[in-house]
């Protein structure tokens, strides 16, 4: 009974950890697939996302206006990166533009850093506690935080309102058409430029959602937190086949389950019913899992994703095109 | 009675020449009045130097962008380090390392002149070269931007690996007491072997295969050029200088830990290399010294002020300008040469002032 309990639990976990890959991968996505942008600085939108919304709280203000400011904040930054270094370096070879994305999320980290010195916020700062978002709920024997099951549904909800938006409206089809062919969409007489933006606001307000739901798990907030997530979501993006929204989706998901995969195996050993394996092996698994695994657990991920991009460079639903690789 | 040739030969040899006697005597004259920041400088500048060229042959020459560079520099400095340490030291620091390794100690003098710190350097940056071997056989075959993401992969496990191998790393705590060896000396001397090797190579038929491939890589296989080998030597020759750079840094600040080894001096080094233009050896040298003087000016602006974040912000505005308006850097793949100064009658035709290397 444990063990299926613990299975749960650990299931919910992945889903919901897979929702935020998720939300922040379709940004990446959406962003590569039209400009052939990998943009680094995606991650720092989250923490800046994390920092509007920590320091509305501070100010106490409402909930529902912490959470406006927060998206509006933060799209508007990514707009302004989209403005003032990509437009401008636009056609530039990849490694331009990805250094380029790493130049801006510098610029987003000490301003970060430089915005908190001078309203005297202490760093790392502490996210505020929002009760809405706290606290746990109980299932029989399973706990699961309450912020797992919200970020669980909210990427739900709001990934299938993306894809509803790519393939229903105008705006969305014009941004397929620019994924498919970025000339030939503005030779249809598509504003390319709106497009483009279109996609870097939708991406920075998912990052923001993003953003709110990890700063309330981490509990603090450094300038240097979107760091690893984004690398994380960029795994994501590629194992799904950078470039396809629905991928990205995929991806994200399948990284949630991984990682919890590889924390949640350590438990094993104390979670198993008596009988079902012999006690030696009992004992080795608990003696041995714990250490060895959990905190080896980003070097697996980035092993994972170097065994994509050299055995599946167009990932699991990536497009049929063939990505040179050479 | 010379010859004309052996003029030209001399004429070549006589800018470096006087280059390295003029560095020594700068070196010198710093040793002498023991003006301890602008030694720090120097050294510092030495150490970055050699970074941003071992950078420039591997992603410059080649254009296979890597950024995983600094985890070979890591691996050099905690190697190195480890090597060195003296016994007693090795007992009460890093008591658990294995039993081979805890009886070596590269603290050994022939002389004044510390032996040991040169084998241990050259032992480690030969092991980083192996590992870069291997990891390059598997790397180089990507390109364009996957092969940088997957080197930052590289760059990522390098730190875990770092952090979990507390027998000899002491983990996330930091690593001290490691002997002050590095000096001026040490530093500037592997600088110029550094910038001798770079440039030997630039201008070797590997050098050029190097270029070629960057420009077009069908265009030069489809003449005979090859691909995989001369990425792999820039890679692992790149990766041997970074870990000597490692290895000199560690005995320069003596106490580290794995964060040091991370993406903001990636991206310091990054912005050198890119400053100064990918694929020039000058550059690089133009580049570092740029960005040097101009982290420490900013350093001072920060540290009264106490308004961290300005230095990083500046910087990385610079990049992104440069990016835009001089995206092949400064001096792009052109050199400065020095040999026209002093040949008779202003130059012998074939180098120009500024001799490219196409």
């Amino acid at each position: 009974m444990n063990l299926v309990f613990y299975i749960l639990q650990q299931l919910v976990n992945a889903l919901s950890i897979g929702s935020l890959y998720a939300l922040m991968a379709v940004g990446l996505a959406m962003v590569f697939s039209i400009l052939r942008l990998i943009n680094f600085a995606h991650g720092d939108l989250i923490m800046v996302a994390a920092y509007f919304a920590a320091f509305a709280l501070l100010a106490k203000l409402p909930l529902v206006v912490v959470i406006v400011v927060m998206l509006a904040g933060t799209i508007l930054v990514g707009l302004l990166m989209e403005r003032m270094a990509y437009r401008p370096i636009r056609g530039a070879p990849d490694v331009a533009a990805l250094l380029t994305s790493f130049a801006v999320g510098q610029i987003l980290q000490n301003g970060t850093l430089l915005v908190t010195r001078l309203m005297q916020k202490p760093n790392p700062l502490a996210f505020p506690v929002i009760s809405a978002l706290s606290g746990v709920f109980t299932f029989g024997s399973i706990t699961i935080p309450r912020v797992n099951v919200l970020s669980l549904t909210l990427g739900i909800i709001l990934l299938v309102l993306l894809s509803l938006f790519v393939t229903r409206t105008d705006l969305g089809l014009s941004m397929r058409a620019a994924a498919e062919d970025l000339p030939a969409a503005r030779l249809m007489g598509i504003d390319t430029n709106r497009v483009i933006a279109t996609a870097f606001a939708i991406g920075s307000g998912l990052a923001a959602v993003a953003g709110l739901l990890f700063a309330v798990q981490a509990g603090q907030l450094t300038p240097y937190m979107g760091f690893t997530p984004v690398l994380k979501a960029f795994i994501a993006a590629v194992i799904g086949g950078f470039g396809s929204i629905s991928g990205a989706i995929l991806g994200g998901y399948a990284l949630g389950g991984l990682e919890v995969f590889l924390t949640a195996i350590p438990g094993i050993g104390d979670i198993l019913p008596p009988g079902l394996v012999s006690p030696s092996v009992q004992a080795w698994l608990r003696q041995w899992l714990p250490s060895s695994l959990s905190s080896y657990r980003d070097a697996f991920v980035f092993v994972v994703l170097i065994l994509v991009l050299l055995f599946r460079p167009n990932g699991i639903l990536g497009s049929r095109e063939r990505e040179e690789m050479g | 009675m010379r010859t004309e040739v052996q003029d030209r030969v001399w004429a070549r040899a006589a800018g470096p020449l006087v280059a390295i006697v003029a560095l020594v005597i700068l070196l010198a004259l710093l040793q002498v009045t023991g003006l301890a920041f602008w030694q720090g400088l120097v050294i510092n500048l030495g150490i970055f130097l050699i970074l941003v060229l071992s950078l420039n042959l591997s992603n410059g020459f080649t254009g296979v962008f890597s950024l995983g560079h600094i985890g070979f520099m890591a691996l050099g400095a905690y190697g190195s380090a480890i090597l060195t340490l003296p016994l007693r030291e090795k007992q009460e620091y890093l008591p658990n390392l294995p039993a081979w390794l805890a009886g070596i100690h590269f603290d050994f003098r022939f002389g004044p002149f510390p032996l040991g710190f040169l084998v241990a350097t050259v032992i480690a940056a030969l092991l980083v070269s192996l590992v870069a071997l291997l990891v390059g056989l598997v790397l180089m075959r990507l390109s364009g931007h996957f092969v940088a993401v997957a080197t930052l992969g590289f760059l990522v496990i390098v730190r875990v690996l770092l952090f979990n191998a507390d027998n000899l790393t002491r983990g996330s705590r930091t690593f001290s007491n490691v002997t002050p060896y590095t000096n001026l000396w040490w530093v500037w001397a592997w600088a110029i072997l550094t910038v001798y090797t770079v440039w030997r190579i630039k201008h070797s038929p590997f050098g050029r295969a190097m270029f070629a491939q960057r420009e077009d890589r069908w265009a030069a296989q489809s003449i005979g050029i090859e691909v995989m080998a001369p990425r792999l030597l820039a890679f692992v020759v790149s990766a041997f200088f970074t870990a000597v750079a490692g290895s000199l840094y560690a005995h320069f600040i003596t106490s580290f830990s794995p964060t040091v080894f991370y993406f903001d001096l990636t991206f310091k080094v990054i912005t050198m290399l890119v400053v100064g233009g990918m694929g020039s050896v000058s550059g690089s040298v133009v580049g570092t010294a740029l960005i040097v003087g101009l982290a420490e000016v900013l350093r001072r602006i920060e540290d009264p002020t106490q308004l961290y974040g300005i230095s990083g912000i500046v910087l990385a505005v610079l990049f992104i300008l440069i990016i835009i308006y001089k995206r092949d850097g400064l001096l792009g793949q052109r050199e400065i040469a020095l040999d026209p100064l002093f040949t008779k009658g202003g130059g012998t035709g074939g180098e120009g002032q500024m001799t490219n290397a196409e």
